[in-house]
């Protein structure tokens, strides 16, 4: 935008922001607590919410890291076995439920992460389809893992009786404070160092940057947030299955991001929300509803093969400028008009 | 420019640079690339304030030499002191942090990403905030992302390039990719910068401008220039101390008007037989 332009000033626009954000909760809370939809309705939201945690974080590494990792959901399983084992454990039971929430929470994350590190590490050094197998390989073993460790994990059976602290507002917080930490992430020095791997790898190491470093980082940041989607379906679910958490979810988070458009932040969001809720809405169709959906996805990839954001950034204020300046910028997109057919 | 004097080691840089620890000291560099050695017993001296010319027919391994001093390659034999420091076993981003920049003969931007932003990639490591500084947008953020944003300007002020900011660097056109690349490298404040065929594609006007540039950045700077570059006006106008490469080896070094008389290098051009005139 040229100069002449009102702007909006940063702490207003932080403001705005926020004010929309709690406007959302209270009009969502009261939505889902206020009767207005029935249960199944209200089991779809916090889905949603979980699925845009696990569609954005993916998108770090797929999107702005420019990797094709295919086991999101080995991480997604290790923070929720770890939040589900801190919440049933004497700890967590003995601790206020909203402290025990958020702490199982980062827990969940940080457990997550550690294990994104000592994948990413070896893992990283490949690149293309080599690093979608490897990945796909280490999501195959945590879930083998987790089948075979029934003493922790309860094993095939699953986990049971973990409390059922994914309410809408949890979860709500939850992907609000995700999606900015991880906008927040990306505006900044180090967002760029990844997008500069994405875009050129030799160029981008001889501009300094410890390439080795930025791609583990965006992985274990990337798998931090899954393992906090992770943590929010157990608390969501009340059971753990290891079926859960096989090569077929890694398979729908990967779709959500591809569909919404590599690297837009906007587009997991869109994606996740349309992909989660989609089957539910077409359960009228009963038989023909996997058949619709299905080609659905067919129809956007081939209309729209950069996914339905591309790699567009939404920004709340941006819009609200446009607006704010509408006549002036009508009229110079006339005069520019008035000018080319002159010229 | 300064005449060439001779340095304790033989090596020759300008005279204005005597005295003063020269910004790459190459000694017997060589690779194998399986049995076959594409540089061999490479030895050059770059003065602080040096603008040096690389060149050589095609395939003459000139790139190579610069992959190596960028560690891209490692090298088989010798030794590389940048700064007076050895380079041996160092990663190609702690080359860059050490003080060597380059650009690429295929042009290697980030397309997808802004000018600004191409710039301040650049400006990594000058810029100075942790992670948890960023996310939490603390004051010292917002003070280095504004130094960035200024800096980033005022380097891109040097091309003329500071309207185009906001485009994408893929939609520039061919010549503003190659000074973006410049501007690029430059951001990450380097003691010696590595052009790799700065003036390939341009037309001379354009390559007549590159030459004022490319001056005008040593002396603004204060750093030593090395690069390849096929067209002999550029050379020739420019560099003060080149060296010829022919099969991975030094044929000839010397001032322009030494490599353009020297025997060796008209060979190596344009073949044994006599009767032929040098172009340069």
């Amino acid at each position: 935008m040229k100069q002449y332009y009102k702007r909006i000033s940063m702490p207003a626009r932080y403001l705005i922001n926020l004010v929309l954000i709690i406007a959302f909760l209270a009009a969502g809370n009261a939505i889902v607590s206020g009767g207005v939809i029935n249960r199944a309705q209200s089991s779809i939201i916090l889905q949603v919410g979980i699925y845009i945690i696990l569609a954005v974080s993916l998108n770090i590494v797929t999107g702005y890291l420019g990797q094709l990792p295919l086991g999101h959901a080995g991480f997604m399983a290790v923070g929720a076995y770890a939040g589900a084992i801190f919440w049933k454990s004497g700890y967590g039971a003995s601790l206020p439920a909203g402290l025990s929430i958020i702490i199982g929470l980062i827990f969940a994350g940080i457990v997550a992460a550690i294990f994104g590190i000592i994948i990413g590490v070896p893992a990283l050094r490949l690149k293309g389809d080599y690093l979608a197998i490897i990945t796909l390989g280490f999501g195959e073993i945590i879930r083998v893992c987790i089948i075979n460790l029934p003493s922790i994990t309860g094993g095939t059976p699953g986990l049971m009786g973990i409390p059922k602290y994914s309410t809408f507002l949890v979860v709500y917080i939850a992907v609000v404070i995700s999606c900015a930490i991880i906008h927040m992430l990306m505006k900044s020095r180090h967002g760029r160092a990844i997008l500069s791997i994405r875009e050129n790898e030799i160029a981008a190491e001889s501009c300094g940057i410890n390439i080795t470093y930025y791609k583990v980082m965006a992985f274990a940041v990337s798998s931090f947030f899954a393992g906090i989607a992770g943590a929010l379906y157990a608390g969501y679910q009340g059971l753990l299955t290891p079926a859960s958490f096989d090569f077929m979810a890694s398979i729908n988070i990967l779709v959500m991001v591809v569909l919404g458009g590599m690297g837009s932040m906007i587009g997991s969001i869109i994606a996740a929300a349309v992909l989660t809720s989609l089957p539910l809405a077409l359960q009228a169709l009963n038989t023909y509803r996997m058949v619709i959906y299905s080609l659905l996805l067919i129809i956007v990839m081939i209309f729209k093969p950069s996914g339905l954001m591309g790699t567009y950034d939404f920004s709340m204020s941006r819009i609200l400028e446009r607006i704010i300046n509408f006549k002036q910028i009508r009229a110079d997109k006339k005069a520019k008009k008035a000018g080319d057919a002159n010229g | 420019m300064d005449k060439l004097v001779k340095v304790p080691s033989n090596a020759l840089i300008p005279e204005r640079d005597l005295g003063k620890l020269p910004i790459l000291d190459i000694r017997h560099l060589g690779i194998d690339f399986g049995g076959l050695s594409a540089v061999d017993d490479f030895n050059l001296t770059i003065g602080r304030t040096e603008i040096a010319g690389l060149i050589g027919p095609n395939g003459a391994g000139k790139t190579t030499v610069f992959n190596l001093l960028t560690n891209v390659y490692h090298p088989t034999r010798g030794s590389i002191l940048l700064d007076g420091k050895d380079t041996a076993g160092k990663k190609t981003y702690q080359l860059n942090k050490m003080g060597i920049a380059r650009t690429f003969q295929n042009i290697r931007l980030f397309k997808n990403l802004t000018v600004e932003d191409n710039v301040k990639i650049g400006l990594h490591n000058a810029t100075d905030y942790s992670m948890a500084q960023a996310i939490l947008r603390l004051p010292v953020y917002w003070k280095e992302e504004k130094k960035a944003h200024e800096k980033a300007l005022e380097l891109l002020s040097l091309f003329d390039m500071q309207d185009m900011a906001d485009w994408k660097a893929g939609s520039l056109p061919y010549g503003a990719q190659r000074r973006l690349e410049i501007v690029r490298a430059l951001a990450t404040k380097p003691g010696i910068m590595l052009l790799d065929e700065p003036a390939a594609g341009m037309n001379p006007s354009e390559t007549a401008e590159l030459m004022e540039n490319i001056r005008k950045i040593r002396d603004t700077f204060h750093i030593a220039i090395m690069l390849i570059e096929h067209d002999m006006n550029l050379v020739m106008g420019i560099c003060e101390g080149i060296a010829v490469l022919n099969y991975g080896r030094i044929i000839a070094k010397g001032s322009p008007e030494e490599i353009k008389s020297n025997p060796m290098v008209i060979e190596a051009y344009l073949g044994k037989k006599g009767g032929a005139k040098a172009h340069a």
